[in-house]
């Protein structure tokens, strides 16, 4: 077993050693520039493309002409946000998003409020999802794009993205969804789901970084997007820039893996996800889990471990790559957004561990960060004032604080 | 975060984690910070009350890694001093001890309030006693 045992497979996954296989010849032989129509290196590197394309495009059932190939999620979410606003602001200036957004969707609305366009930000329920319901309230005759993701990055929950396509679509709203999470890991369907764009990116479900993907769709309604990078007019002259031919290789492939495993990988998290929520609740109390009980991806465990720091527990089961909410984990000094959002107190979000599961994640590495973990917990109980107040019977809400924040 | 060797000590083997008895007279506790800030400390001294020098020292924290650090430290430094030497500790002092960056500055400052808040506990009990 080898140490530390990687538990972040939200943030990034390694890459399958079948798509670095698939990727290498396109770095040093067949390298030619996709673009270059008059020559055999530039048909190789373009049929090679296409084929990801295709690749790509059968993971989200779209067809290959719908997919944009962009250097990750990050541009993709700018790129359908920004590319929307531009191409429709004499329709309209309104946008709709969720508070729990990844912050490239979230920042992206608030630069595009800064010059002149109206956001609505939707309420979530406890769990973090938005109801369709609450869609409906929030579209004016001026909305131009509904932004919602399709699974957090944090704490996991799903939103109800076919009742959301199924709203927007019945409104004549563009529907743009975050699905960088999701894909891979569930089931996802533009054409049943009614997504009008959808953003994903290779490194999430073991391909290689620096490559996503944006799904524009081309009919009912046919979705038009004014570029945010000028130049060649690649991707149908929304994405200009040479394409990056080994890492579009690399996602076409990693999506075709991820496509004939989805079942398998599924079962496989969500049996080690169940396994380590399952002995930490049982062995240590005061536990709580983030979001929704089981409308959560399979591979997401968000726990907070009350009068626990996030971070001090997180120096203590160094043997464990996981990420925190807490605010000594960020560089903003401010615990997570996306619990507050979901309504839980700053102090449990201090309190907050993601674990993620994959493909690679075995019983024998569950088994360790279990005993890791509830060791930790109560080396770190013993120390904690509040856990001693809490068992002395004070109610920590009726102590006067004295808070340097 | 890449802490250095001595919050790492401190974290691993916390010196003088525990509790006194707070409503003995010669016991002070201060417990400054905020669960929703993400820190909190105890700390609590026990003063000879002829000498005036604290002969024992315990705390509590929740908090990171340099909390933790930050007020295992001011047991240590508390311990054998007289209240008026150990009102004279500064953040500062523990910044550099632990070399901690900037970003956890204030847990040393949360620190420093502890050894105060506790020393004035002790003062409040026995010299306001005095006075009256």
């Amino acid at each position: 077993m080898k140490l530390p045992i990687f538990l972040d497979y939200h943030s990034t996954t390694p890459m399958d050693p079948a798509v670095l296989e698939t990727m290498l010849p396109y770095f040093t032989q067949t390298f030619g520039n996709a673009a270059s129509r008059n020559h055999e290196y530039g048909w190789t590197a373009e049929a090679a493309v296409e084929k990801a394309r295709t690749q790509v495009a059968s993971l989200i059932g779209a067809s290959d002409k719908e997919i944009i190939f962009t250097s990750g999620a990050t541009e993709s979410n700018n790129l359908a946000i920004q590319g929307v606003a531009q191409m429709y602001k004499e329709k309209g200036r309104h946008i709709i998003t969720s508070p729990i957004e990844h912050k490239a969707v979230l920042d992206t609305c608030q630069y595009l409020e800064s010059i002149g366009f109206e956001l609505t930000t939707l309420p979530v329920d406890q769990y973090g999802r938005v109801s369709a319901e609450d869609v409906v309230k929030a579209i004016r005759p001026d909305t131009i794009l509904v932004s919602v993701m399709f699974a957090n990055n944090e704490i996991g929950s799903i939103n109800p993205i076919a009742e959301i396509g199924r709203v927007c679509k019945e409104r004549g709203v563009v529907f743009h969804t975050d699905a960088v999470q999701a894909c891979g890991k569930i089931p996802v369907d533009v054409e049943k789901m009614g997504i009008d764009l959808l953003s994903l990116t290779a490194h999430k479900m073991y391909g290689p970084k620096g490559v996503g993907a944006l799904y524009v769709r081309r009919r009912n309604p046919r979705v038009r997007l004014s570029p945010i990078v000028h130049g060649g007019g690649h991707e149908r002259g929304m994405r200009s820039g040479t394409l990056n031919v080994p890492g579009i290789v690399g996602f076409g492939k990693a999506a075709e893996i991820a496509k004939a495993r989805l079942q398998l990988d599924t079962e496989h998290s969500s049996r080690l996800r169940d396994k380590l929520w399952n002995a930490i609740r049982s062995r240590v109390d005061e536990v709580h889990l983030n979001g929704h009980p089981t409308e959560r991806l399979p591979h997401n465990l968000n726990v907070s471990f009350a009068y626990v720091e996030g971070e001090s527990l997180m120096m203590g089961i160094k043997e464990l790559a996981v990420s925190s909410g807490s605010a000594c984990t960020s560089a903003s000094l401010e615990p997570s957004y996306v619990l507050k959002s979901i309504g839980v107190g700053d102090e449990l979000a201090h309190s907050s561990i993601r674990f993620s599961v994959g493909r690679n994640t075995t019983d024998e590495e569950i088994d360790f960060a279990i005993e890791r973990v509830v060791a930790t917990v109560k080396k770190l109980r013993e120390l904690s004032p509040l856990y001693e107040m809490v068992k002395e019977g004070v109610d920590l809400k009726s102590v006067v604080w004295t808070g340097h924040h | 975060m890449a802490y250095t060797q001595k919050v790492i000590d401190h974290y691993e083997n916390p010196r003088n984690v525990g509790s006194l008895d707070k409503t003995a007279k010669d016991v002070g506790t201060g417990l400054v910070g905020a669960p929703e800030c993400g820190d909190v400390m105890k700390l609590q001294i026990q003063v000879d009350e002829k000498t005036r020098v604290i002969t024992d020292a315990k705390f509590k924290t929740f908090g990171c890694g340099s909390a933790i650090a930050s007020s295992s430290l001011a047991t240590e430094w508390v311990k054998g001093k007289t209240v008026e030497e150990a009102l004279q500790i500064r953040n500062t002092d523990i910044v550099e001890e632990l070399s901690l960056p900037p970003i956890k500055i204030h847990c040393s400052v949360l620190a420093e309030d502890a050894i105060k808040a506790a020393i004035q506990d002790y003062i409040k009990k026995n010299d306001g006693e005095n006075k009256s």
